[in-house]
């Protein structure tokens, strides 16, 4: 009974991020222009999107290869595997041991690895450019992100990250210089990762000031659509890894009843919304960077990170 | 039940034999086949007996044999560790040798490479057989030999000829330095065998003394920074499945020798010396990794990756050290797991990867990336090789690159109640640079094959060529199916790897192929786990059933037509993204501070029809501040005692008077 309890939480889980994340993406995009006084897109606009980019044909370049087919599922795939395993709304999720932190950091990895190459497969500049860029990117944002992964794990003794949201949602971890840090800078991360401002602006059309959009710019149709919903995917990702880790409270604990869940599936709806407003307010209050400025930028992300992780081998309570 | 040397020995005696006789029918047709046949199924049948005496299938008594210095003779014995770096050694073996039935017809001077391939492997076999100090340095000299002989395999070309004379003289340097460190081990009775060094006393300096000199030699042959520069020299120079071998299989028997000096010979270890092997660990895995980022030679490219991951290997290292001298047994195997884990790991990956440059090389007659592009279309079996290596070395789930680091990662979080601030300081920093470089790999390897596999080809030569022969496609894909089958079932492996702890640092992992599904659980299940069988499985169904519903219920057509580039397509596939202006983001963010880079550009004014330049300059910084120097002082010292040459002989006869008198006088003060 506990198991088939615990099994249809996981494939809740599994279909709760796959119907939120284009949501999320369109609840964004309207704040945003709520807050430059447009009235902006409906909510579930990213819904039609993806609707109409599934139904549409897929022009594909005379050069593209066969790997370049494949990579839209690949991505795909990786984001949503990665995402089912960061508790949403209810802890103790049947498969959390399959992969802990480090590894779905490492499966995020893997979709930009691929993401990368399929900038690099049709042959033009664009998709050079992005590649470039974003490995770039990423060489500092990987190392940043693993470091105050560091930081949670000899917090919470564990890199599981169920274990860590349960550790860090008890009263006695408290307030900690290196947990600020760690916020701090996994906030920077996920502002690079997701190709948000300052980092990379999700909704320009110059594709010179971009890294993201240059290297899907040979994508269309259902290829295209499968991206963008992997996109939509980490940016739910992102927020809830954030949430679950720093507000842990209201998940609800394995075991729990319908009340608990009900709970939690409130909180974590409240907590995106919160999520995906700070992170509209934040985009609009700021300028995008030169792209030479972002090593700075992560610089210090990873800077902070290191320090957390430092303070933390030189004494388990800071 | 069986004597494993019995198996082993045998086999190495075959190897020389068969150097011998390609020796005699080098420049016959069949002799190929022949030598790199028997090459093949010697090493198969050491693989398979290697295997067997690592999970206890064979007995591991040592031998002596009446050979070498008379009153040592030549002592061999197999044990736990032995017979994995035996597995590394004859797994390399096999999948170079089957590749070379094929990639050998190729070869324009197979007289200058048949006799010394056998004779190579043969080499690495002995050291890690040698239980004396004298049969290890034999040997070891022996495989420093022939892998020299192999990178002069085509000695006509200048920059092979530098390779080689640069790799003769670290080679003599390292094994000097080896030489010296078993001298202090061995001590002023001058046992040599392993079994008395093990069991003598010696003071801390002496330990002390001798660790370093290991560091030294055995860092010097695995590429250990700042003594790599001669590896991204002679390791592209020699034919790719030697290369393969080289960076694969040679630069682990280094590590092996380490290991063995260090863990086993030398017994307690120092506190301050995992300090030094992290340090010296973390820096050569960022320096090996970005001047692979800068490289546009394939081989060189990999030659210098190949150093990133000895800096990874030799970190574990440290970090297993640390533990096993802080007492935490149990922590100290992780570590010295992981660091096994991942030699196995690299052997697999490096050797694929190269042997995947050398089909590249077949196909195309190319090794600069500048001028390759778009191999995918046409040498299709090689290409998906070449991606799992890729995917695999940079560290990304499900391929065992992952596993490997990731332990190193969970090793590293063990660390915070290590005492001592010098380790407190050192291991968060090292963690920071390891994940660096594995992101920073994951860079390098995304250029590797997006400019060498992806895009329009670059030259005729790419648009002409051909998938390689049906041998050298079986190497690369049987090396492809062991880099995913490690990643999805590590359980395994980490078990096989359990004796070798057990005895080098006194504990073990827990045992992990009892665990549910498959999950390896480096301490205990509540702290960490991982499994790469599902999340393998999970990852393919998902992707197979996303594909599946979007065919089936959305749309399936598809148009090809021009690239659309923003609505400007370039014809000309010169302006694609090369190797240069890839990295070109990189080298900005990390080449002024590493390679001293400077970048200049040349803009004339308007209306002058002189061509735009842009020029970058990059210096490599180790070799410009420590061995130009040393090359300097040399030279200096040569020239002024160049003068002693032409003397006549009634000078030279006063010289060697003068000095007997004052060696004499030296003596008599001493004593």
């Amino acid at each position: 009974m506990d198991l088939i309890l615990s099994f249809l939480i996981q494939a809740a889980q599994m279909a709760v991020v796959l119907a939120l994340a284009p949501l999320l993406t369109g609840f964004v995009r309207k704040v945003k222009a709520r807050l430059l006084r447009r009235q902006g897109a409906s909510v579930i606009q990213p819904y039609r999107d993806l609707a109409r980019l599934l139904r549409k044909e897929v022009v594909l370049a005379q050069n593209a290869s066969w790997l370049f087919r494949v990579i839209p599922y690949l991505i795909f795939a990786a984001t949503w595997v990665a995402a089912a395993l960061v508790p949403t709304f209810a802890g103790g999720l049947l498969f959390s041991w399959t992969a802990d932190l480090i590894a779905i950091i490492a499966l995020l990895g893997s979709a930009r690895f691929f993401l990368a190459l399929a900038g690099m497969d049709v042959g033009t500049s664009f998709g050079g450019i992005g590649a470039s860029r974003e490995v770039m990117i990423a060489s500092l944002a990987e190392p940043a992100m693993l470091l105050t992964v560091f930081a949670l794990a000899l917090v919470a003794g564990s890199t599981q990250l169920s274990t860590v949201a349960a550790v860090l949602a008890t009263p006695e971890v408290g307030l900690r210089v290196s947990l600020a840090m760690a916020l701090i800078a996994l906030v920077m991360v996920a502002l690079a990762e997701n190709a948000r401002i300052p980092v990379d602006n999700p909704a320009t059309h110059l594709e010179l000031t971009m890294v993201h959009e240059a290297m899907v710019l040979e994508y269309s149709g259902r290829h295209l659509a499968m991206i963008e919903f992997a996109a939509s995917l980490k940016l739910l990702l992102y927020i809830s890894l954030i949430a679950c880790v720093f507000v842990p409270w209201g998940i609800a604990a394995p075991g729990s009843g319908l009340a608990g869940f009900a709970l939690g599936a409130t909180a974590y709806l409240a907590k995106l919304a919160v999520g995906g407003f700070l992170l509209a307010f934040f985009e609009t209050s700021i300028a995008k960077m030169r792209v030479f400025r972002v090593p700075d930028f992560l610089g210090v992300a990873l800077m902070l990170s290191l320090l957390g992780t430092l303070l933390l081998f030189a004494s388990r309570s800071l | 039940m069986m004597q494993a040397l019995m198996i082993h020995l045998p086999l190495v005696g075959v190897l020389l034999a068969a150097a011998i006789l390609a020796t005699a029918i080098a420049r016959s047709a069949s002799a190929t086949p022949v030598v790199y046949g028997i090459c093949a199924a010697a090493s198969a049948i050491g693989l398979g007996a290697a295997v067997l005496s690592l999970t206890g299938g064979l007995s591991k008594e040592p031998l002596v044999l009446p050979l070498g210095l008379p009153w040592v003779g030549a002592h061999f014995r197999i044990d736990a560790l032995a017979a994995f770096f035996l597995v590394v050694v004859n797994l390399g073996g096999t999948s170079a040798s089957i590749y070379g039935l094929g990639y050998g017809r190729h070869e324009h001077a197979p007289h200058r490479v048949l006799p010394f391939f056998p004779a190579f492997l043969a080499g690495m076999n002995l050291v890690v057989m040698a239980d004396d100090a004298f049969t290890f340095l034999l040997s070891w000299e022996f495989m420093s030999l022939a892998s020299w002989a192999l990178v002069l395999a085509h000695h006509r070309e200048a920059a092979n000829a530098r390779a080689a004379y640069v790799y003769l003289l670290m080679a003599g340097f390292g094994t000097m330095a080896l030489l010296l460190a078993f001298g202090l081990l061995a001590g002023p009775g001058g046992e040599y065998a392993f079994a008395s060094i093990r069991a003598a006393n010696r003071t801390p300096a002496i330990a002390a003394l001798a660790l370093v000199l290991m560091l030294v030699g055995a860092g010097s042959k695995a590429g250990l920074a700042p003594l790599h520069v001669w590896l991204p020299l002679a390791h592209p120079a020699a034919p790719s499945h030697v290369s393969a071998l080289m960076s694969g299989v040679m630069t682990k028997v280094a590590i092996y020798g380490f290991i063995r000096v260090v863990f086993d010979l030398l017994g307690e270890p120092a506190w301050w010396s995992s300090v030094l092997l992290l340090a010296l660990g973390g820096a050569t895995a960022v320096l090996g990794i970005l001047h692979a980022l800068m490289e546009t030679d394939l081989k060189r490219l990999l030659a210098y990756s190949t150093i990133e991951n000895i800096g990874v290997i030799f970190a574990g290292l440290g970090l297993s050290l640390a533990f096993e001298a802080n007492g935490m047994g149990w922590a100290a195997a992780l570590a010295l797991t992981a660091a096994l884990f991942h030699v196995f790991n690299h052997s697999l990956f490096k050797s694929l990867l190269f042997f995947g440059a050398g089909a590249v090389l077949t196909a195309t007659g190319q090794r600069d990336m500048d001028k390759l592009g778009g191999l995918i279309h046409r040498m299709p079996a090689t290409s998906v090789a070449f991606l799992a290596g890729c995917v695999a070395i940079s560290a990304l789930p499900p391929f065992n690159g992952f596993v490997s680091e990731w332990m190193i990662f969970q090793a590293i979080l063990q660390s915070p109640s290590l005492p001592g601030w010098g380790l407190k300081i050192m291991v968060p920093a090292v963690g920071g640079l390891l994940a660096l470089a594995a992101a920073l790999a994951a860079a390098c390897f995304v250029r590797a094959f997006g400019v060498v596999f992806l895009g329009r080809p670059r030259s005729t030569v790419a648009e002409q060529a051909h998938e390689v022969d049906g041998f050298s496609v079986a190497a690369m894909a049987v090396l492809a199916a062991l880099c995913l089958l490690a990643g999805i079932l590590p359980g395994f492996v980490i078990d096989g790897l359990a004796p070798i702890t057990q005895a080098l640092v006194g504990g073990t992992m827990p045992s992990q192929t009892g665990d549910a599904w498959l999950s390896i659980v480096p301490i205990a299940e509540g702290r960490s786990s991982y499994n790469g069988l599902l999340v393998f499985a999970f990852i393919a169904i998902s992707a197979w059933l996303a594909a599946f519903l979007v065919h089936r219920f959305a749309s399936h057509e598809l148009r090809r037509g021009p690239a659309w580039d923003c609505g400007f397509p370039e014809p000309s596939p010169a302006t694609q993204y090369t190797g240069g202006s890839f990295a070109q983001p990189i080298r900005r963010v990390f080449g002024t501070l590493v390679f001293g880079a400077r970048e200049t550009v040349e803009m004339p004014p308007p209306g002058d029809m002189a061509p735009a330049r842009h020029t970058v300059e990059m210096r490599d910084l180790v070799w410009d501040w420590l061995f130009a120097p040393i090359a300097g002082a040399v030279d200096f010292a040569a020239g002024y005692l160049n003068r002693l040459q032409f003397l006549t002989i009634r000078r030279y006869l006063s010289f060697v008077f003068l000095a007997l008198v004052a060696l004499l006088l030296v003596l008599a003060l001493w004593t």
